[in-house]
């Protein structure tokens, strides 16, 4: 399937998802899904750089924290439309990436990540400590009484923003991942000696995932502050961001742009289900035994399970 | 000049240990040439450091007529310098046609101008060099699980695929049975055919005799023979090296 006619599948498949949910009265669904999307674009985004180029980033919550902040600095400022805010605090997450490319550029593996991890906690002093930002104490933001396009309650318009992002995300992912930039990125995660002795550019290509995977991270956190309406630190940095991000990849399979999606819907839902039923605590535990089910059972996780079905029924015919 | 690879005063030093001493090489367009020295001579790091995996403290490097010594590895094989490694490199997660899709795809476009092959084309391409070196049968299997034999001459492919003018094979042979080693010295021999010089480092002295056009010995960082193969091991600074006193 060519490009262009996957997005437009994508985006009509988005489209009729928002149209359709409007039939839904219960307002808590949208809370809900709002959360399971945020986090199909943190893991499409996470795996840009943690599956596609092979460096595991442990810091998705100071991405997404920089988008959270982008857009509370910006509306304390000027209360810009919703869109300039997704704009420009994808912008700033994906400069803090390049950023992050270019002075780990000689890290790899265990020291990458701590690395990330280090970026994260620093980016969480600097807020922390901005008073204009809310500081220590959080930040509120007033969601706006009118609702633009119609809607009738402005998280079902969250909920049609989030959609179409996670659309973009997914088509971005996938676009990367046949392209010739996505060969260049699998040759960097299998041996980057070897990739730079084929032609690779490999600096230049590690800052480009760095961009893409940490603008994407931003591009989560844009509307957040809409989302839950007042933001301390704390939550805007939770590790729970990150655990998630790593997770849910690793359980849907990090090769394709499929494995992240899959593996975001399923723990996300799980997650909501949970979090109403039985209780919040819950949450990470069940990532955890997930996560380690999948790694020791089903190394490349669910797309592994399809992608090795597939062979054995190319075998036999 | 007429020299296709032209390497002055080359040192390289780790700290205090000088693994390269104000070393000189020479290689003519198409040439064969043989590359030896006991273990730790500084053959592989006189290998990174043409390749451009390793920067040097001293010397240049000249290429084709241009000074490539300030030019990063992928650069470096645009303009045509190709290399095996030593302990085979390949890209696990792929299959052996897509190994040589990423040269094609990288390294060949520098010389041809903007004009970039298309998927179709860079399968075909691929799928003939597979076939020169005798893997087409294995083009979709997984690289990984390659035999030690196949997997050398999937490196070797892999330098192909850039269309490079110097191929540095290092070690392509070691550890692999007599009738091995055949295989890979045919395919080496083979390159003189699609106009590519080669330098070949190799232990196996029958290799090295068969193939050399010429032969250049490493000690300790030094050049210390530099001629006609027979001449070189009659040598004896060469055979003290090898042999003791």
């Amino acid at each position: 399937m060519s490009n262009a006619r996957f997005a437009t599948i994508a985006l009509l498949a988005g489209v009729l998802l928002i149209v359709g949910a409007q039939w839904i009265q219960n307002d808590y669904f949208f809370n809900a899904a709002y959360t399971v999307l945020m986090y199909v674009i943190l893991s499409t985004a996470w795996n840009i750089l943690g599956g596609y180029t092979g460096y595991v980033n442990f810091g998705t919550a100071g991405f997404f924290a920089l988008g959270v902040y982008s857009s509370i600095v910006l509306w304390k400022a000027f209360h810009p439309p919703l869109a300039v805010m997704i704009v420009v605090g994808t912008l700033v997450a994906a400069l803090a990436g390049v950023g992050l490319g270019y002075l780990t550029m000689r890290l790899r593996g265990h020291f990458f990540a701590i690395a990330t991890l280090a970026l994260a906690i620093m980016l969480f002093t600097f807020v922390t400590n901005w008073d204009y930002a809310g500081g220590a104490r959080g930040a509120y933001v007033i969601v706006p009484r009118e609702v633009p396009f119609g809607f009738a309650r402005y998280i079902r318009y969250l909920f049609s923003v989030m959609v179409l992002l996670s659309v973009a995300s997914i088509v971005v992912a996938r676009v990367v991942e046949r392209s010739r930039l996505g060969r260049g990125l699998a040759a960097i995660r299998d041996d980057e000696l070897a990739a730079e002795c084929a032609g690779v550019p490999t600096l230049k290509l590690k800052l480009i995932s760095t961009a893409l995977s940490g603008g994407m991270m931003g591009l989560a956190g844009t509307t957040f502050p809409f989302f839950i309406s007042f933001v301390e630190p704390v939550g805007a940095f939770d590790l729970r961001y990150a655990v998630n991000a790593i997770a849910m990849p690793v359980i849907g399979g990090m090769t394709t742009w499929l494995g992240p999606l899959i593996g975001a819907v399923l723990l996300g839902t799980v997650q909501q289900l949970v979090q109403v039923t039985i209780s919040s605590a819950w949450n990470l535990l069940i990532v955890g035994l997930l996560l380690v089910g999948f790694v020791t059972m089903a190394p490349e996780g669910i797309m592994g399970w399809v992608f090795a079905w597939r062979r054995r029924r190319a075998r036999r015919s | 000049m007429n020299d296709l690879l032209h390497v002055q005063g080359l040192t390289k030093r780790f700290g205090g240990f000088v693994a390269l001493d104000r070393v000189d090489l020479q290689v003519a367009p198409g040439e064969r040439l043989g590359l030896i020295g006991p273990n730790g001579s500084g053959k592989s790091t006189l290998v990174n450091c043409v390749s451009g995996l390793l920067r040097t403290e001293e010397g240049q490097v000249s290429f084709d007529g241009h000074d490539i010594s300030s030019l990063p590895a992928h650069q470096r094989i645009q303009r045509g310098i190709a290399r095996s490694f030593q302990i085979p490199k390949p890209f696990a997660s792929v299959s052996v046609l897509d190994n040589l899709c990423v040269p094609l795809l990288y390294a060949t476009g520098h010389r041809e101008g903007s004009h970039r092959p298309s998927e179709a084309q860079v399968r075909s391409q691929a799928i003939a060099i597979l076939d020169s070196v005798g893997l087409a049968q294995r083009a979709d299997e997984m690289s990984s699980g390659l035999t030690q034999v196949d997997m050398r001459k999937l490196e070797l492919a892999r330098a192909i695929a850039a269309r490079p003018l110097l191929l540095i094979a290092d070690e392509a042979m070691a550890g692999l049975s007599s009738s091995e080693v055949d295989e890979i010295l045919q395919l080496l021999l083979q390159m003189k055919a699609r106009g590519i010089a080669v330098i070949m480092i190799e232990h196996i002295m029958r290799a090295v005799m068969q193939f050399s056009e010429r032969v250049v010995v490493l000690v300790a960082g030094h050049k210390v023979a530099d001629g006609n193969p027979h001449e070189v091991i009659a040598n004896p600074d060469v055979q003290k090296a090898y042999l003791g006193e």
